[in-house]
């Protein structure tokens, strides 16, 4: 069993000889993907790339700070709508081009769109919580659902919108392989920035507030300050993702953001393990595979769905994640 | 006139909600589960009731009772075999358990009674029309709304003067407290359950006429039922009745002189506007907490 000495080494993001092998395992996974996958596989990659995105960003709301969000969805809407309204009105002016076109910022537009109204979203959290909160949250994700269908001019009203293709610098990303590079390269940043985030003093703000606020105001972290940042942060990475989908699906309607894909998100976060950087990963890819592979028999996959949720909950509620943790202390001191 | 007329149809849809909260906040007060299913729940009891009406050929009065004593052991079986479990998960373990439970209903639903809308064999009509005190009320509402208040009213029977009643009452103040004192606190858990469930069930037999039968007749009912117990305040029974019925007519009253499409939004942000000035709900208790 490997000993730690300093607090650097307790803090590493990756630890000894056998984590960097791992590291360097998933680096060669992700560069050789789009060349082993094919047509509708990349398309599936892609698709639980964003999951993934989204799922971060809900966890670091609703794992590490404790805060309910169950109408994640509209932010993810926002930052779609937000992104794909930027690049159309820039597509063809000369007022992004230095910096490779228009496309990539609008992904930074789409979430920042989703970060304003999530600090909106988190003022009133100041004052409420629990049930309260989360009845808040669902509002909020319901009435950006039905104003993007009672508003044509932004949504595009019964055709729905479709997206222009995306071009970054020289490359057009007209296809899937194309668009994995895009989608996969917000991935690593986006995890990165997480697993730094939730290390730092940031994080433990965060934690702190998460299970006990009141005692996180006496110690000094600024109650107001983090809150309010947990849900900016948060929402971030919805808008970053729905900004994503809008180049992947390449077409958008309201419907698409309904409050059953909220608690989608929920569940990929909570199956995954709460509070956990990889456990978002495990949870958003497990739940995306189990939607792909039963996209044979459609209408039983909200029963299972439904039953793999509950089956997490009452056998391991503390989530994939939590059942790797164990499985792990029990090879490090396996002959004990 | 106009006014009023919006007013008595918001109090008719209004007193439906009513029902649907009074088994969320019943629940809530009790066990301090917010059960997310529990829309789907009175979905498939009506489900049933459609099935006991059509396909085996009850009467209506008849195939009712039988349903709500089927709500009642679905209700009671739930806990016992998805909730007892969990019992001991966060808030966000248990909504994330019951919306489970939520998807696998409506999933069932669509599997075994597919997805069309199907039309409920009631015995009022909407098309008998009264006027009362010059207003005009369709049979259906004014029936609803009896039924609402005579439900209203057995609850609180229930509630206030029986001696199970009593238990309820305890157990929701402090449930160790009420083992300790011998109060059998997991049947009064599966009771609870089961009259909730027997609520929805009454609100989804009153809301078929009007919405139609299918997998999704509850799912705007049960956000207003939920939105109604919010505003009232959670832990109220009086709260989400008060609450339930002011949204069924500010809602009606923003359809009836504004726009019918943006109803919820209107609901949602009067709910959020109430919470910021005081975010325990009307009628809730202040949060107090231990250090």
């Amino acid at each position: 069993m490997q000993l730690i000495q300093k607090y650097e080494e307790e803090m590493a993001l990756v630890r000894g000889w056998a984590g960097w092998i791992g590291v360097l395992l998933l680096a060669a996974g992700l560069l050789a993907a789009p060349w082993v996958l094919k047509g509708y596989q990349l398309y599936i990659a892609n698709i639980i790339g964003i999951k993934i995105i989204v799922a971060i960003g809900l966890n670091l709301l609703v794992g590490y700070t404790g805060q309910i969000s169950l109408g994640h969805v509209g932010f993810v809407a926002i930052g779609a709508y937000a992104a794909t309204h930027f690049v159309t009105a820039f597509e063809r002016s000369a007022a992004f081009q230095w910096v490779g076109g228009p496309f990539w910022v609008a992904l930074l537009v789409g979430g920042a769109a989703a970060a304003v109204f999530g600090v909106l979203v988190g003022l009133p959290a100041l004052r409420l919580e629990g049930p309260y909160l989360s009845i808040v949250t669902l509002g909020f994700g319901l009435a950006v659902q039905q104003i993007l269908i009672n508003w044509p001019a932004v949504s595009g009203g019964r055709i729905g919108m479709f997206v222009p293709t995306p071009k970054i610098g020289p490359w057009w990303l007209d296809s899937d392989r194309g668009l994995y590079f895009l989608v996969w390269t917000c991935v690593v940043l986006g995890s990165l920035v997480a697993f730094n985030l939730t290390r730092s003093h940031v994080g433990r703000a965060f934690v702190a507030l998460r299970d006990s606020d009141i005692a996180a105001e006496v110690t000094g972290v600024n109650l107001r300050y983090y809150k309010t940042l947990a849900f900016a942060v948060s929402t971030f990475y919805a808008g970053l993702g729905g900004a994503l989908e809008a180049y992947v699906v390449q077409y958008l309607e309201p419907t698409m953001f309904n409050l059953y894909e909220s608690i989608y998100y929920l569940a990929m976060v909570v199956v995954g393990g709460l509070g956990t950087i990889p456990g978002s990963m495990f949870g958003a890819t497990l739940l995306s595979f189990l939607q792909f592979g039963l996209s044979g028999a459609q209408e039983y996959l909200p029963v299972l769905y439904g039953a793999v949720v509950i089956l997490v909950m009452t056998v391991e509620p503390l989530g994939l994640y939590g059942r790797w943790l164990k499985i792990k202390l029990w090879s490090k001191t396996w002959p004990l | 006139m106009y006014f009023w007329q919006l007013v008595v149809s918001g109090l008719s849809i209004g007193s439906l909600y009513a029902l649907v909260s009074l088994g969320i906040v019943l629940l809530y007060r009790t066990s301090r589960v917010l059960n997310f299913a529990h829309g789907d729940m009175s979905m498939i009891t009506t489900m049933v009731a459609y099935s006991l009406l059509t396909a085996a050929g009850f009467a209506f009065g008849p195939a009712a009772v039988l349903t709500l004593a089927v709500a009642f052991a679905a209700g009671a079986a739930f806990y016992f075999l998805v909730l007892r479990p969990v019992k001991e998960a966060t808030l966000l373990g248990q909504i994330i358990t019951t919306a489970g439970f939520s998807l696998v209903l409506s999933g069932l639903a669509v599997v075994v009674w597919s997805a069309d809308t199907k039309v409920l064999p009631f015995p009022l009509s909407r098309a008998v029309v009264y006027n009362i005190a010059g207003l005009a009320v369709n049979q259906v509402a004014l029936g609803s709304f009896l039924v609402a208040v005579v439900s209203v009213l057995g609850l609180y029977l229930l509630v206030q003067r029986t001696r199970f009643g009593l238990a309820m009452r305890a157990v929701s103040q402090n449930d160790v407290a009420a083992r300790v004192l011998g109060i059998p606190v997991r049947r009064v858990f599966a009771v609870t359950w089961g009259v909730s469930a027997t609520l929805g069930a009454i609100a989804g037999m009153l809301l078929a006429p009007v919405t139609l039968v299918s997998p999704s007749m509850m799912f705007d009912p049960f956000l207003k039922g939920f939105a109604g117990a919010v505003l009232g305040g959670l832990d109220s029974l009086p709260g989400a009745i008060v609450g339930s019925l002011v949204i069924g007519v500010v809602e009606n009253l923003f359809g009836g002189y504004v726009s019918t499409s943006l109803r919820t939004t209107v609901a949602f942000v009067m709910i959020i506007a109430v919470l910021l000035v005081r975010p325990e709900g009307l009628f809730g208790h202040k949060f107090m907490r231990r250090v």
